[in-house]
């Protein structure tokens, strides 16, 4: 597996965020986390790339243990994470957005922003653009391109869907699958549990900080106690 | 020509404000604080260039050189030391442990040097230049050209390089430039690093305009680059640069045609009034709501 988390423990002072909390993610895969707001998908996310620290357990990626990496080497071993509301760099132009991105690559970075620019065009069209100034959709768009210049192993995504017009999750979506194609391997949290299955290899539902339930995503579309709770009926 | 020859002196003693000021500025824009120890940390700097060309004997550019690696490694520990382990403590613990701080320099340099005035070291040496009938003293000449230079090498580095570039992202948002790579600590240690040896240089600069040097010698001219720091705006890099010099002119020429004991009265005044127009400072950027 390409990363194994195994029995995390997340407190925020009193408030027990992750109960117990085991998954992995495989070479290849799309795996997806889904669960209502407060579930702990953030947290799950926060914990893996060493923003929250877990009490218990151990997480594994690429065979080496992570869990007391500092956050800002996870980026040098392959993981790269979209945190929540995108968080880009508002003051800076998208430009340098992509540049804060390849922060720890060594060499020559033009390939890279032409690659962001060949799935993300519009980003170019705004380069100088001051990011934020940018649309919603954009502004998700340069996260996923900041995220994707450094070339990261396994992506993170955390609701990339989120607050978007329809369309646009309908774009989102198939660029994640462009990413998947070309070699990434993804976790992908999201509310829009219909769509994340839709496109997730494997997928784990959390319930008030528990795993409550796991399987292929064609399994849990199917799953009676899924529809009832996430799929609208 | 004597007001041109006020214009300049002013100038000269707002770029010193300025070169402390960004110290300030530029902490408080990574590290979220205000650092009220700054103003020490330039009479340590001042002290330093004493005990190495005064009484140690060494030449000047000794005295400067060992200025500013002192003032920087100085800076760096203090917030290893003290502001570190208080990174997510109130705000208030933060202004209480930097003044503690304070305090605590200037009793060390009060031990080890004594409470007296003593005469800093000339270390400028330059010729007053002579245009017409206006006089320009070598002292502000100097002053002007170094901090100049200064200015525009940190302008360059922060909007051009890629260290620059990350404290910027870091000023931003410490989760997301950590995630970026960016490690925030060693990026906290770099600005004050960098904001210290402004204050060496600085400190060197007010020591010569003043002529000497004591143990609370830091303490007005932090507070007025403080000042200074807020009035352009504080957290921006130009607004610390702009609000230093205006001070400078505002005080020189408020000495020179009204009153040398209202000076200072009016400095703070005329920042109450431009915070009461534009509460961000003439600089400062809008503080931006959290999504
Ligand atoms: N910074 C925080 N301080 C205290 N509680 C928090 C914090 N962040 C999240 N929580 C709590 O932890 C639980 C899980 O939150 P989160 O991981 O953000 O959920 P999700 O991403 O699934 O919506 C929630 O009950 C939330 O209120
Ligand atoms: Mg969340």
């Amino acid at each position: 597996m390409m990363l194994e988390a195994n029995h995390l423990n997340v407190y925020y002072g009193n408030i027990h965020a992750l109960k117990d909390v085991s998954f992995s993610v495989g070479e290849g895969e799309i795996v997806a986390l889904i669960g209502a707001n407060g579930a702990g998908k953030s947290t799950t996310l926060k914990t893996i790339s060493g923003m929250l620290r877990s009490q218990t357990g151990s997480i594994s990626f690429l065979g080496e243990d992570i869990s007391k990496t500092e956050s800002f080497r996870m980026v040098n071993k392959g993981l790269a994470h979209v945190p929540e509301g995108r968080r880009i760099f508002q003051q800076m132009p998208v430009m340098e957005n992509l540049e804060m991105g390849a922060y720890t690559s060594k060499g020559d970075i033009t390939e890279g922003i032409k690659e962001v620019f060949r799935h993300f065009p519009r980003l170019e069209e705004r380069k100088k653009q001051i990011a934020g100034t940018l649309s919603g959709g954009e502004q998700q768009m340069l996260a996923i391109g900041r995220a994707m210049m450094s070339k990261p192993k396994l992506l993170m995504l955390d609701e990339p869907s989120m607050g978007l017009a329809p369309i646009l999750v309908e774009e989102i979506f198939e660029i994640i699958r462009l990413f998947h194609e070309a070699g990434t391997t993804i976790l992908l949290v999201e509310q829009n549990a219909g769509k994340a299955l839709a496109i997730a290899n494997r997928a784990y539902v959390l319930e008030s900080g528990r795993i409550a339930l796991t399987g292929t995503g064609a399994e849990l579309m199917q799953s009676e106690a899924i529809k009832k709770a996430y799929l609208g009926g | 020509m004597e007001f041109l020859s006020n214009l300049i002196s002013g100038l000269s003693l707002g770029a010193i404000y300025a070169l402390i000021a960004l110290g300030y500025t530029m902490v408080y824009g990574i590290a979220k604080m205000l650092n009220f120890a700054h103003g020490d940390v330039i009479m340590i700097g001042a002290f330093t260039v004493l005990a190495t060309v005064a009484t140690a004997g060494f030449p000047w550019y000794i005295g400067i050189i060992a200025s500013v690696i002192v003032c920087t490694v100085l800076g760096v520990t203090i917030e290893k030391i003290a502001y570190k382990p208080l990174r997510k403590a109130n705000p208030l613990s933060v202004l209480i442990t930097a003044i503690g701080v304070s305090y605590f320099l200037q009793s060390v340099a009060l031990l080890i040097f004594g409470s007296g005035k003593q005469s800093f070291p000339t270390v400028i040496k330059a010729n007053p230049i002579k245009l017409g009938s206006l006089i320009i003293q070598g002292n502000s000449v100097v002053t002007l050209i170094i901090t100049t230079i200064i200015m525009v090498v940190l302008t360059l580095f922060i909007n051009k390089t890629r260290l620059g570039k990350a404290m910027r992202a870091v000023s931003e948002d410490k989760d997301a430039a950590e995630l970026m790579g960016i490690s925030v600590n060693r990026t906290i240690s770099l600005t004050f690093a960098i904001g210290s040896a402004l204050a060496a240089v600085a400190g060197i600069f007010y020591g010569s305009t003043y002529g000497f040097v004591d143990p609370y010698a830091g303490a007005m001219p932090g507070i007025k680059a403080f000042v200074a720091a807020v009035f352009g705006g504080i957290g921006s890099i130009p607004g610390a640069m702009l609000g230093g010099i205006l001070l400078g002119i505002i005080e020189n020429l408020s000495k020179a045609y009204i009153s040398t004991d209202l000076a200072d009265a009016i400095v703070f005044g005329v920042l109450i009034v431009v915070l009461i127009v534009k509460p961000t400072g003439l600089l400062g950027k809008k503080i931006r709501e959290k999504v």
